[in-house]
């Protein structure tokens, strides 16, 4: 379905100045682009719903994950297959261009044969290079961490991709059906791992941290990073965790550990 | 010196008319393509999530850094006062244009939402390199214009000097800017270093030069102008330069990568087993792309011209093959997400991407060169351009005494 610029509302969990400033400029660019040019396929539904009912977007807050891969198995996926189905991601059985938020890494020592499986997504990076090098500002950080793509402003031109370290990010290669209301996607974008920002808004955890506990092997644990109670806090504390290319100084907001 | 008339050239044979409707197909073709691709989604192309930047972009980037590279003759010109290139200039400035043009139209054409031009002219983020490069690319064609203007407006050539200074900045900032897209990627193995600005100005000194050595024979042959090899000698003797410091910072770039341990891995991926991008290094960029037309333009005795248009035709080839190998043998090659470790998923990670440029892409990519081709031609048409003679006695003054001396 196809809506004008002007109408449409910002993918979930703008903070408000931010907001106002983009919608005042996607109105401008709206009435520049009128008449006659639509910008298609994004919302179903009134997508900033979750966040008018929640409070605002707090930098109190860091989310973040912990995955502890003595828990992970490799040969389980319950994981990716709840995101697929939580963000209405399908296949077209084109594996080199279908979009993968979260996928399986099986990691080999070639020296000692060892072996272990993770899984890996969009890290939530405190300092996000796909943020910097976007040209439209696109791609944004919220101020609890959570790393996102505006599907208004993203030009497509994949600059993210070639930026982000992690492979985290797909690009949108052909036409999309049955996309989730909470879950925007548009072809000719680029998107990833939202950390199920529609549910965390509503005060939920990520739909693949939710699999992993009720049929995985519970490897994931959701939580606030600046909470110093909160359970992630208090591992992350206690015990040795890594962050991916932890070299590159981006500051994952996922954490592993057992690696 | 004499002072250089310059004409239009007349365009109104049928060469004329010939070559610009073959340019038009091409540039029809181009907007076919960019159509399909959009339509249908990118997975038409040989892009995929591994590589995503394609042929299109090698086209792109191509053009653009010949763009700032063009403008050289000019600057020789005015900003070295070197007189033998004076009446070279403003064809270089048409040139580099021209060029610019062809290369962004490629670039916004494969954009995944191009429609959307709007959006990127209205909302920037001033960290990213990319707009910058956005502004560099606009404020270089009003600068090259206006200098352009400067010099064909008689009550206003006293400024030209300053203007063309001011060009000849502006073109190593931007030139600078565009390999910067590269050299800011930290996470690529291949781009991270800093290597990649001098380099891609050299590549842009040599890209540019050979193309104008082209069009300014294929201009002078078809208006039937002469061109005296003088001017040939001395042009395709500097594109024998530039051609030897493309190889020296490509040198350069790799040496230092190769004592970088954490490159270690990419470079031997290029240099040494990385199958097609290995083969056009060494083939297509050093042996084709430097070695070759260097011989040609020191060394080989014969036809000035033909050397020079030879060993320019080369230098181009090459040029395609570096930025091929540069932007699709960079993203070819893994991110190393466990440096030291095996990884394997069902995101090809760890694997080598295969890459296959589509024929949208290379129409797209085509496209470009056709419609720089197409305002070059339709430039030299409506204003004055090209000098009505380069012959060797019109602009070295010197030339038949030193002549009847020798
Ligand atoms: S993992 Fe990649 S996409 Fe996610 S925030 Fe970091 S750089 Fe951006
Ligand atoms: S593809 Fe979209 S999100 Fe990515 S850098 Fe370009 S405009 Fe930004």
């Amino acid at each position: 379905m196809s809506i004008k610029t002007e109408k449409s509302t910002p993918t979930p969990g703008f903070d408000p100045v931010r907001r106002k400033f983009l919608s005042a400029v996607a109105a401008a660019a709206g009435v520049a682009l009128a008449p006659g040019v639509m910008l298609y396929g994004i919302t179903k539904s009134n997508s900033a719903a979750a966040r008018v009912s929640g409070s605002a977007v707090s930098s109190n807050v860091r989310w973040g994950m912990l995955i502890d891969l003595n828990r992970c198995d490799s040969g389980c996926d319950d994981c990716v297959t709840a995101c697929s189905k939580e963000n209405g991601l399908q296949g077209h059985g084109r594996p080199a261009t279908d979009a993968q938020w979260i996928r399986k890494v099986d990691v080999t020592n070639p020296q000692t044969g060892a072996s272990q499986s993770l899984p890996m997504m969009c890290q939530h990076c405190a300092d996000p290079p796909c943020v910097d090098v976007c040209p439209t500002g696109a791609s944004f950080k919220r101020a609890d961490g959570i790393v996102l793509v505006n599907k208004h402003t993203c030009i497509g031109c994949r600059y993210c991709m070639m930026a982000c370290p992690y492979k985290a990010r797909s690009f949108i290669h052909e036409s999309l059906e049955d996309q989730k209301p909470h879950a925007p996607r548009g072809k000719g974008t680029v998107e990833s791992c939202t950390l199920c920002v529609h549910r965390v808004d509503a005060g939920g955890q990520p739909a693949c941290v939710e699999a992993c506990s009720d049929t995985g092997g519970g490897a994931m644990l959701f939580g606030d990073l600046k909470d110093p109670d909160s359970e992630i806090s208090q591992r992350v504390a206690k015990y040795a965790t890594q962050q991916i290319r932890a070299d590159l100084g981006l500051d994952p907001g996922v954490r592993y550990r057992n690696l | 010196m004499k002072r250089i008339i310059y004409s239009e050239i007349k365009g109104r044979s049928p060469q004329f008319y010939a070559l610009a409707a073959i340019l038009l197909v091409f540039v029809l073709t181009a907007l076919a393509s960019a159509f399909y691709m959009e339509h249908s989604g990118h997975y038409v192309t040989g892009m995929n999530n591994q590589v995503v930047w394609g042929m299109p972009h090698v086209f792109a980037i191509f053009l653009i850094v010949a763009a700032s590279g063009a403008l050289n003759v000019a600057s020789i010109g005015t900003v070295f006062g070197k007189t033998i290139y004076k009446p070279l200039g403003r064809l270089s400035g048409l040139l580099a244009i021209a060029l610019l043009l062809g290369g962004l139209v490629v670039l916004v054409l494969d954009l995944g939402r191009p429609d959307r031009l709007i959006v990127a002219m209205t909302n920037y983020n001033l960290k990213s390199i990319f707009t910058w490069n956005i502004f560099l690319y606009v404020g270089f064609m009003v600068i090259v214009a206006a200098y352009l203007w400067l010099q064909m407006e008689r009550r206003m050539n006293r400024f030209a000097k300053s203007a063309g200074m001011l060009a000849f900045l502006w073109r190593l900032i931007l030139t600078t800017g565009t390999g910067s897209i590269f050299g800011f990627l930290v996470a690529r193995e291949a781009y991270d270093s800093a290597i990649m600005a001098p380099l891609f100005i050299a590549m842009s000194f040599s890209f540019g030069l050979a193309v104008y050595i082209l069009v300014l024979l294929a201009a002078c042959r078809g208006s039937e102008r002469d061109i005296g090899d003088k001017v040939v000698n001395k042009l395709g003797r500097l594109l024998g330069i530039f051609a030897a410091l493309v190889l020296y910072f490509t040198a350069i770039q790799h040496l230092t990568n190769l004592y970088a341990a954490e490159h270690i891995g990419v470079e031997k991926f290029i240099l040494l087993d990385g199958g097609i991008y290995t083969l056009l290094f060494w083939v297509g960029q050093v042996i084709v792309g430097g070695i070759i037309p260097m011989v040609l333009v020191f060394r080989a005795s014969g036809d000035v011209s033909r050397n020079a248009i030879l060993a320019s035709t080369l230098v181009i080839i090459g040029g395609f093959a570096q930025v091929y190998v540069i932007v699709i043998g960079g993203q070819a090659y893994p991110l190393e997400l466990f440096p030291g470790m095996e990884v394997s998923s069902s995101f090809n990670d760890g694997v080598i991407a295969s890459y296959a440029p589509s024929l949208p892409e290379i129409g797209l990519g085509l496209g470009g060169v056709a419609l720089t081709g197409l305002i070059t031609l339709f430039g030299m048409k409506l204003l004055r351009f090209l000098p009505a003679s380069l012959a060797n006695a019109t602009i070295d003054p010197h030339h038949s005494v030193t002549a009847k001396s020798s």
